[in-house]
């Protein structure tokens, strides 16, 4: 017994008690908790008799927010993993384009455009991830280049195939297609026809819908947002390959004596993100109709902020799927609030730059003490 | 008498027209700790990374268990039991404990048609281990940066201990540490050498290696003089030997036998 004693040793003096309140803050989705509780605390206050709160307005700022989500789930694992990617914008004009151009142009059935566009996309993906790990270079150059690369292929292709920027007809060739309603289709209609009957929802009272709810159903953007969430969330916390994705980012070199394969990994996380540029895509341009070549622009950049917000360090090594989610969600409630709020959307930008350095500031407040650093 | 575990025979390494290493002959008992002395430049880190398997020797044998070994890479020499343990670059300081502990032999457990991370397995062996080195973790979900750099050398070594190693290469693990820090590692070197594993132990520092060393051996710009007991030399011998003697004794003398 003496022995047994001797081998759980009296507690270290100089281990100081932390507070369980402390140690719960002490989280990568701090930032984005308090962000989201204070967003929604605003908006309630300030715009809920807007229209905001209604299921119309519950479904437009939930639509764009899953649309960030979507972006954001990639981007986020990719920064854990210790690497930006730049190109995330141009990725999003240059699969809606491809597919236009296979299924409208070349006549392809449009499930085929689909699946070659995801192919030929997370392709490039790894061409990014095998560049940046080959020549060693950041990855912020290597992507800086695919952003102008795929942008200008992304304007110069429809040009010189259809003579303009825009190609349409993108709902016409998907009609009755069984791929395209898996990202532009819509699901749970009847329940939303049964709460419209029972006066839970606004139903349209004039014209040839009259009866049927006005929002019909969730968005397959909003599944997909869903779903990728949860897959990212898992992956890193509770999978194996998730303690890689952190070990690839936190110390490459010490992971590599460990044993990880830090360059699979990273390869793997490039076409992550591209996986997830390619599905915002191919939602929209199932939404829309059409393929713009001016799609996208500047979302690599919104990415990465909802990415911060949600808890990341830019160094890698440390972030959380879910804090990058609700980084996504207070970008959709604040960028559609404002708009039902009446306030000039130009503000929009000026909140997006202060609330970057806040989370910034408090990012690392966190990494130093979880770090220890002084 | 036992047998060594490894034999290195005549090793060999030349870089382009570098001779780094110019016949060196070395055997590693299981149980004992050798201390490979030596000052900067003398081969050392070159001759570890010969026996973990990240250079081949250009000439000389390498025997392990009594069988000549042939590592393609570090990987193959981790997988037979050689584990290196590494003066930086061992652990991720924004990882927990058991993460760090566990990364790169992740245990999985099966839920379905899941594989996932078996972190309650995990914490479980991390916070035992620790225990077993002495270290009091406040739990193993802390960061492995509020660790000092001794206990961060300790668990790198528990780590290695707990996944089977039978030679334990220890690169410098006290050359940036505090007194007590270092007391904490040569502590630790000794509880591994009591369960029969093998010690390398990479030093410059003589005291350090008296303190813990069965065998010594100090390699001088790629050679070696032979290999010492302990109880056959003084500390002050191995100093001379390791600065190459005259040098050293003039400088002694004008320091005033400080070094």
């Amino acid at each position: 017994m003496a022995e047994a004693a001797q081998t759980t040793p009296a507690a270290d003096e100089r281990i100081k008690q932390i507070s369980p309140l402390r140690k719960a803050l002490i989280r990568p989705e701090l930032g984005g908790m308090v962000g989201t509780v204070a967003v929604f605390t605003f908006f309630l206050l300030f715009a809920f008799d807007s229209g905001m709160f209604n299921s119309q307005g519950v479904m437009n700022w939930s639509i764009v927010s899953a649309q960030f989500m979507i972006i954001a789930v990639g981007a986020c694992l990719l920064m854990i993993a210790g690497e930006f990617d730049l190109s995330v914008g141009s990725m999003i004009g240059f699969a809606g384009m491809m597919i236009a151009i296979f299924g409208v142009t070349l006549g392809w059935p449009i499930w085929i455009a689909i699946i070659v566009t995801f192919v030929l996309c997370t392709g490039i993906g790894a061409l990014n991830g095998f560049i940046v790990i080959r020549t060693g270079l950041p990855s912020f150059i290597v992507t800086l280049a695919f952003l102008f690369i795929l942008r200008g292929f992304t304007i110069y292709l429809p040009q010189i195939i259809e003579r303009k920027t825009i190609i349409g007809g993108i709902k016409d060739v998907a009609e009755g297609d069984w791929l395209a309603p898996v990202f532009g289709g819509k699901i749970l209609q009847g329940f939303f026809q049964w709460m419209g009957e029972a006066g839970l929802i606004t139903t349209f009272t004039r014209g040839t819908r009259a009866g049927q709810p006005v929002v019909d159903g969730i968005p397959m953007l909003i599944v997909w947002a869903i779903v990728l969430i949860i897959f990212g969330h898992v992956l890193l916390t509770k999978t194996k390959f998730g303690n890689w994705i952190f070990a690839a980012g936190g110390d490459a070199e010490a992971a590599r004596n460990s044993g990880v394969p830090v360059n699979r990994v990273k390869v793997l996380m490039f076409m992550m993100t591209a996986f997830c540029a390619t599905v915002f895509a191919v939602c929209q341009v199932m939404e829309f109709g059409s393929a713009g070549a001016d799609r996208g622009l500047l979302k690599e950049f919104e990415a990465i902020i909802a990415v911060v917000i949600g808890g990341a360090l830019l160094t890698g090594g440390y972030g959380s799927v879910l804090g990058a989610a609700l980084g996504a969600l207070i970008f959709g409630v604040v960028q559609q609030g404002l708009f039902f709020a009446g306030v000039e959307s130009s503000l929009f930008r000026v909140f997006l730059g202060v609330i970057l350095l806040g989370a910034v500031i408090l990012n690392t407040y966190i990494r130093r003490v979880i770090t220890g650093e002084r | 008498m036992t047998e060594p575990i490894i034999q290195m025979q005549n090793i060999e390494k030349h870089f382009g027209s570098v001779i780094a290493l110019a016949g060196v002959s070395v055997d590693i008992f299981p149980g004992e700790c050798h201390c490979l002395l030596g000052d900067n430049g003398a081969g050392k880190s070159t001759f570890i990374k010969t026996m973990s398997g990240v250079h081949k020797p250009t000439h000389g044998d390498i025997l392990f268990e009594g069988r000549p070994m042939h590592f393609a890479d570090p990987r193959d020499a981790i997988s037979a039991g050689i584990a290196t343990v590494h003066q930086h670059l061992a652990m991720i300081p924004l990882m927990s404990v058991s993460r760090n502990f566990f990364m790169g032999n992740e245990p999985v457990k099966k839920i379905g048609p899941l594989t996932l991370f078996d972190h309650d397995y995990a914490n479980r062996v991390t916070m035992e281990e620790m225990r077993k080195m002495g270290i009091n973790l406040r739990g193993p979900d802390q960061a492995v940066g509020t660790l000092s750099g001794g206990e961060r050398q300790t668990v790198a070594i528990a780590r290695a201990v707990h996944f089977g190693a039978k030679v334990l290469i220890l690169d410098e693990p006290t050359s940036a540490l505090g007194v007590r820090q270092t007391a904490n590692v040569l502590a630790t070197i000794d509880k591994v050498r009591k369960q029969g594993i093998a010690v390398v132990f990479i030093t410059h520092n003589v005291r350090h290696a008296m303190a813990v060393g069965d065998r010594f051996t100090v390699l001088n710009r790629g050679q070696t003089l032979g290999t010492a007991m302990k109880g056959e030399i003084s500390p002050e011998e191995l100093q001379d030997l390791m600065a190459g003697g005259q040098e050293l004794a003039q400088l002694e003398g004008s320091l005033g036998g400080t070094v």
